[in-house]
């Protein structure tokens, strides 16, 4: 989208990345050897059908887990096993399920606080002015603050969500499938508003998806797993109008077709509704 | 919450549970106020009316030494309920913190936590009562230990089960990304969670713990003479069916009141709180 503004030092890089998991009869080896880069500012998809093991990379990037083998470095430094408090500010998520991840007997002022407090950003006092603040940079009013999630729709929760990762002032974003609950309207505005949090910060995305009609929208490059090896990594045009892997075609071949003057319409209507 | 009482109110079962629960609270806080015989709670002999049948104004009669029966059932409620109360404000903590601890810590934490509440099931919690009694002196005070002894493993096991399941849901990763504290985790984000099903299990364990205490004191191993209490109520009175039935018959009814009160109020709150999630 905005090639420009990606930095040309890796924020994130992945070297040679191996997960096997152990069950009780035999190993099951959840990523083959992946190695890749992420710019500063750019938002890298990573997609594949269930089972590719983009999720495992997220998780490893996360640090839920840590690599069978293989490194992770985040701005050219060593990601350990044990992260401390300051890399787990850097590498934030936003989950898929915006139902699930807020606590629902929680209010949603207090869900964002968690992350002021734990990594100590702003004064005391400040911060009450900061979670209302967090919650107008995701388009939504600072008195829902005092709300529980269940008052809540599917879409401001997920804003909620958004402002909670972007409470920690991250540097990084892993975004695991987050509109994929959303219905298609919803799920276009909280695209727009991931767009535009990117520039404003100069956040770097993650983005996991199997929904390659959203990966058009927001990504600068893609990178296509297949049963936990790295099969395809290209700009996001290049994807699309010239896809080298047999498996990737056959994702591309799953989106429901649009044809082009359908695409023109739906922009035009997009500007009328983002404008109204 | 006011729409919780608007559920409790519609429905009659709990209607009833609540108005059985009111009136054993009510006598037990204003025992003083309601009994015509306040001194009767104690060491008091009067043979010059002992064992009589309900007459005005013993209405539920006199014991063998002259004492109202209906003083000393209110009485014997103010004593099972702080009992109740205490046993239930000592289990709790203990039990939800092993269960907190054991369903989301894992490993050896939850091997050792969970095998230990199980030895504490595996036996039957009368008989782990007396032996403890037996070990002690029958004191009130030793009656509230024994019986706290068996009960904290049950809500070990009610808030494991809670747990476990919570700590797979998104707001606990969200929270364990953010980098909180495991202790943050478990009593901030997973313990609000488990309060529905450890309000409705303390409603309902109110009722058995006055029932497992009155069960032991009809032992004689519980709160001993001259206070007051249904169990040993019932044991001595049982000396003198048929024919001073009144002396049986009136705690025993009080004991199942209070029993089924708060059985239809902790079924009630189930309904409710099961419904607001």
């Amino acid at each position: 989208m905005n090639d420009a503004a990606a930095d040309i030092r890796p924020v994130l890089e992945a070297r040679n990345v191996s997960k096997v998991f152990m069950t009780a009869t035999h190993e099951v080896k959840a990523l083959n050897a992946v190695s890749l880069t992420v710019s500063r500012g750019e938002c890298l998809a990573i997609v594949g059908e269930s089972g590719s093991g983009k999720t495992t990379f997220a998780n490893m990037l996360l640090g839920i887990y840590p690599p069978s083998t293989g490194e992770l470095f985040l701005d050219g430094d060593l990601l350990p096993a044990r992260r401390t408090l300051p890399l787990r500010r850097a590498i934030q998520l936003v989950q898929q399920n915006p139902l699930s991840s807020l606590n629902p007997r929680r209010t949603v002022g207090a869900s964002l606080r968690l992350a002021l407090d734990v990594h100590d950003i702003g004064d005391r006092e400040g911060r009450k002015t900061r979670i209302g603040g967090l919650l107008e940079e995701v388009g939504l009013p600072a008195d829902f603050a005092d709300r529980y999630p269940s008052a809540l729709s599917g879409g401001q929760r997920q804003r909620v969500a958004i402002a909670r990762a972007l409470a920690c002032e991250p540097e990084i974003l892993v975004l695991d499938e987050p509109t994929s609950a959303l219905d298609v309207l919803v799920q276009a505005r909280v695209l727009q508003l991931l767009d535009e949090l990117r520039h404003r910060r100069n956040l770097t995305y993650v983005f996991i998806t199997h929904d390659l009609g959203v990966v058009r929208n927001i990504a600068d490059r893609v990178s296509v797993f297949e049963r936990g090896n790295l099969v395809e990594q290209a700009g996001t045009e290049e994807i699309f109008e010239r896809p080298a892997n047999a498996y990737t075609r056959s994702l591309i071949g799953a989106i429901p077709i649009i044809t082009d003057d359908e695409e023109a319409l739906r922009k035009k209507v997009m500007e009328k509704n983002s404008a109204g | 919450m006011r729409r919780i009482f608007y559920i409790l109110l519609s429905n009659p079962l709990s209607v009833i549970g609540l108005v059985l629960v009111g009136t054993v609270v009510f006598s037990a806080v204003f025992a003083d106020f309601i009994a015509p015989f306040p001194s009767h709670r104690g060491a008091v002999v009067d043979f010059s009316n002992f064992n009589q049948p309900p007459h005005w104004p013993n209405i539920f009669g006199t014991d063998l030494v002259g004492r109202d029966v209906f003083s000393r059932i209110l009485y014997a409620y103010r004593i099972s309920l702080i009992l109740g109360v205490v046993v239930l404000a000592i289990a709790v903590p203990i039990g939800v913190t092993v269960g907190l601890a054991a369903g989301y810590l894992g490993g050896w934490t939850e091997f050792c936590l969970m095998r230990l509440t199980d030895v504490f099931l595996s036996i039957p919690p009368l008989v782990l009562a007396m032996s403890v009694m037996g070990l002690l002196e029958p004191t009130l005070t030793n009656g509230m230990l024994a019986v706290t002894t068996m009960w904290w493993p049950w809500y070990a096991r009610l808030v494991y089960n809670v747990t476990r399941s919570e700590a797979q849901e998104g707001y606990v990763l969200a929270a364990e990304i953010i980098g909180a504290s495991r202790l943050h985790v478990m009593f901030r984000e997973i313990l609000p969670n488990c309060v529905p099903s450890i309000v409705t299990k303390m409603t309902l364990d109110l009722g058995f713990v006055i029932l497992i205490a009155s069960s032991l004191s009809f032992l004689g191993l519980g709160v001993q003479a001259p206070t007051p209490d249904l169990g040993s109520m019932v044991a001595e009175g049982g000396n003198y069916l048929p024919d001073s039935w009144w002396l049986t018959v009136f705690p025993s009814l009080a004991i199942l009141i209070a029993v089924f009160g708060f059985n239809l109020l902790g079924d009630a709150f189930r309904q409710v709180l099961g419904s607001d999630q």
